[in-house]
């Protein structure tokens, strides 16, 4: 708490770079940002979802009743923008079946039963010479390890590293921001795997061949810069930058702007101004398992929130349930949300039986009495005050656009760009109304979508 | 008589113009003119002007023009009456013609005194949100979250929300317009004649048990349905069981009368009707919240 009221206080914050617009949400990381990570303990069961990233789902190469080893693959990629799937535990698969997500609808797992008495060492991977790989088998290595955006969005990794020919990559932009409230999944990950993330570093700038890296993180946030600082190689390609502690600075448009003050243009990728943007947590996990030949079977997931006694930072295999987390980690039972992710962009959970999936970096209990309620439930009608104006990050009229979605206008949200919004929540977060406006464009976007294509 | 100098031209000019241009909209009368079938109008009179588009053309006129044309038969209004219909026949001297009446049909029957909930939605309040809220907070992530998106879509007013949050379609006011199939962003409301008497009232594709723990009316795949009925009719495909309904002629009530749970009904006269060994449902209160 104190060392959060210094960097507020601190005159030399004003100096570091951001971007304009966005919210203070109240931080909240205190709880959890001393912990160490820890393992935690492996499930009966382990549900793992085909599809884990953006793009296709995986398709499975094992079959009920089959005995797997920690780190094996289980599923292939299903083309390009698909990623294969390790087994996280040695067992036997138990068979292929629906199980929740946490966007709602049910979708194909592979069930994995967990033997209890494995020592779950990894046998599976030997060691190999990533310096003396080529750009194409660095990011084909990649591919193979399953690695998708830690970071929350899960896009494939080896998709971002493999632009278009045209553009030029000259910068890696390395984003260890993690501006949402309560998370502290990669301020850990840059305090305890700092050489991992380094190595990470340098492969993904040999894979995209850029001279630089830039390792940017929050000001609220100085040990992990100072011990990554330590970690740093001599030649100085790479190095650390702090930035505003502000919400949405996690966002890769927000921290190109505020890092190497290059403006993404609207619908493009960062490639197209010569920059490629990571997380730390995939960054991490590409320098600890190319070498190895290796696949992603955990990932370190912040639980947090007053519903929940033993918070921490916690080293979770894939697949694990959510159920199993929260009842080892003393959850009371009722929680009025439960999110997976972060508070600002993640997902309420419907069911306790979601889970855990490559993009999920935090898991957030909220009861009813923490939450500051609003005196009548529900939204109330738009007085054009101009906050979400103000807070967008991305420089859209939030107010307008809400008031097209209520009115199903739809396709006219195309001329306030409904496209360039990321859903960060901040209009949400500052509209005295109360108004849902990110659920609104979700909607918008999906019926927007389908209205084109039925124009088509 | 200055200013009569003054006004005279003036008038005379206005004459001349006037003159003008009544010439040119007289020949521009005659030479432009397109023939178009009186017919057309008289038959838009009859219509209903819902323009809901049930009949596949844009719009009233737009059908009146086909049916003229003799490309459709008027009972492809699924708006007017039959009686109305017959008018539109005996004007233009076709017959007709054979039409079924159709009607938007709910594949679910999980009504909050049946169905389970594993979590509350308090977000906006239409499912089309809720879907994407983590798929709003029903235990059976195939079934109707009850919160309206089809009554509100219903131009018609034949589409009203339950006292267990389902919605029930009046047979009589229902045009088959489609507009509740598309507000349905669980595709649950389809398009059926209602000579489709059997009828399958779920969508839930989870194994036996699991679908029972989610709803008790849901169908388990037992397969009774399937073997009691003709050959080919019904299939238990994916978990639930699936009627073809280009066999309908075969279609009896005899598989709906060992299905344990009523999923699968016979539908006739606008009363559903559910097997005899289907368990009762009783209980009229909402089932309690289960994580």
């Amino acid at each position: 708490m104190s060392s959060g009221l210094i960097t507020k206080l601190n005159p030399a914050r004003l100096f570091r770079p951001t971007f304009s617009h966005g919210v203070h949400p109240e931080e909240n990381k205190h709880f959890t940002s001393g912990k160490p990570i820890e393992r935690h303990a492996f499930p009966p069961e382990l549900n793992l979802l085909l599809s884990q990233n953006a793009g296709k789902p995986s398709v499975p190469i094992v079959h009920a009743g089959q005995e797997v080893v920690r780190g094996e693959p289980i599923a292939r990629a299903d083309g390009f923008m698909s990623v294969p799937l390790h087994a996280p535990a040695t067992g036997v698969i138990k068979r292929i079946d629906l199980v929740p997500t946490a966007k709602g609808p049910r979708k194909p797992a592979i069930i994995l039963k967990v033997y209890p008495g494995e020592s779950q060492e990894i046998l599976y991977g030997a060691p190999r010479d990533v310096d003396s790989m080529s750009p194409g088998e660095i990011i084909q290595a990649i591919q193979d390890a399953g690695l998708v955006g830690l970071g929350g969005a899960a896009f494939p990794t080896h998709v971002k590293l493999s632009p278009p020919p045209e553009h030029k990559v000259d910068t890696i932009l390395i984003n260890g921001c993690e501006c949402e409230p309560y998370l502290t999944t990669d301020h850990r990950i840059m305090i305890e795997q700092a050489d991992d993330l380094v190595r990470g570093t340098q492969i993904i700038m040999r894979a995209m061949g850029a001279e630089r890296a830039i390792i940017g993180t929050e000001d609220n946030k100085p040990d992990a810069a100072r011990t990554l600082s330590r970690a740093l190689p001599a030649d100085g390609s790479i190095s650390v930058k702090m930035v505003r502690t502000k919400y949405p600075q996690g966002a890769e448009k927000m921290l190109a702007k505020a890092l190497v003050n290059r403006e993404i243009p609207s619908g493009n990728y960062p490639s197209s101004v010569g920059m490629g943007v990571f997380n730390v947590a995939t960054t991490s996990q590409i320098g600890a398992l190319i070498p190895w030949r290796r696949g992603v079977i955990e990932r370190v997931v912040t639980v947090t929130g007053a519903g929940i006694e033993k918070r921490g930072n916690f080293l979770v295999p894939i697949g694990t349930p959510l159920r199993f987390i929260l009842e080892r980690l003393g959850y009371k039972g009722s929680a009025k949300y439960l999110i997976m992710g972060g508070p600002m962009m993640g997902d309420t959970v419907a069911s306790l039986d979601v889970p855990i999936t490559k993009g999920c970096g935090g898991i957030v209990v909220f009861r009813p009495e923490d939450l500051q309620q609003r005196n009548g439930e529900g939204e109330l009608p738009c007085i054009s005050c101009g906050k979400c104006v103000d807070a967008c990050p991305m420089h859209l009229n939030p107010c307008q656009l809400g008031k097209l979605a209520r009115k199903g206008r739809y396709l006219e949200m195309d001329e306030y760009h409904l496209f360039d919004c990321f859903e960060c929540g901040c209009c949400h977060y500052v509209c005295p109304s109360g108004i849902p406006l990110v659920q609104y464009f979700r909607i918008s976007k999906l019926m927007n979508r389908e209205l084109k294509a039925a124009g088509k | 008589m200055d200013l009569m100098n003054q006004v005279t031209p003036a008038v005379l000019f206005m004459a001349a113009l006037g003159i003008l241009l009544a010439t040119v909209i007289a020949v521009a009368v005659r030479r432009l003119y397109v023939y178009e079938d009186p017919r057309i109008d008289e038959v838009e009179e009859m219509l209903p002007a819902a323009n809901c588009g049930a009949c596949g053309y844009p719009g009233c006129r737009a059908f009146a023009e086909a049916t003229v044309k003799g490309e459709v038969p008027p009972s492809k209004c699924s708006v007017n009456t039959a009686e109305d219909n017959q008018l539109i026949a005996d004007y233009l001297g076709v017959s007709v013609g054979e039409s079924e009446k159709i009607v938007a049909r709910l594949a679910c029957a999980g009504g909050t005194h049946v169905a389970r909930m594993r979590a509350r939605y308090a977000g906006l309040n239409t499912c089309a949100a809720a879907v994407m809220a983590g798929g709003g907070g029903k235990a059976c992530a195939w079934g109707c979250l009850g919160l309206g998106d089809c009554d509100t879509s219903c131009t018609f007013d034949a589409i009203h929300m339950n006292e267990f949050g389902l919605p029930v379609v009046d047979e009589d006011k229902c045009t088959a317009c489609n507009d509740c199939v598309v507000a349905c962003p669980l595709d649950l409301f389809s398009l059926q004649p209602i000579s489709h008497k059997l009828w399958v009232a779920c969508k839930n594709l989870e194994e036996g048990e699991q679908a029972l723990a989610e709803c008790e009316v849901a169908c388990n795949a037992c397969g009774r349905c399937s073997v009691d009925a003709p050959e080919g009719l019904i299939e238990i495909r994916n978990n639930l069981a699936v009627i073809d309904y280009s066999r309908n002629h075969l279609a009896t009530p005899v598989p709906i009368q060992r299905c344990p749970t009523g999923a699968i009904v016979w539908i006739e006269n606008k009363k559903t009707i559910k097997g005899a060994e289907a368990k009762r449902i009783i209980r009229k209160t909402p089932l309690p919240l289960q994580t």
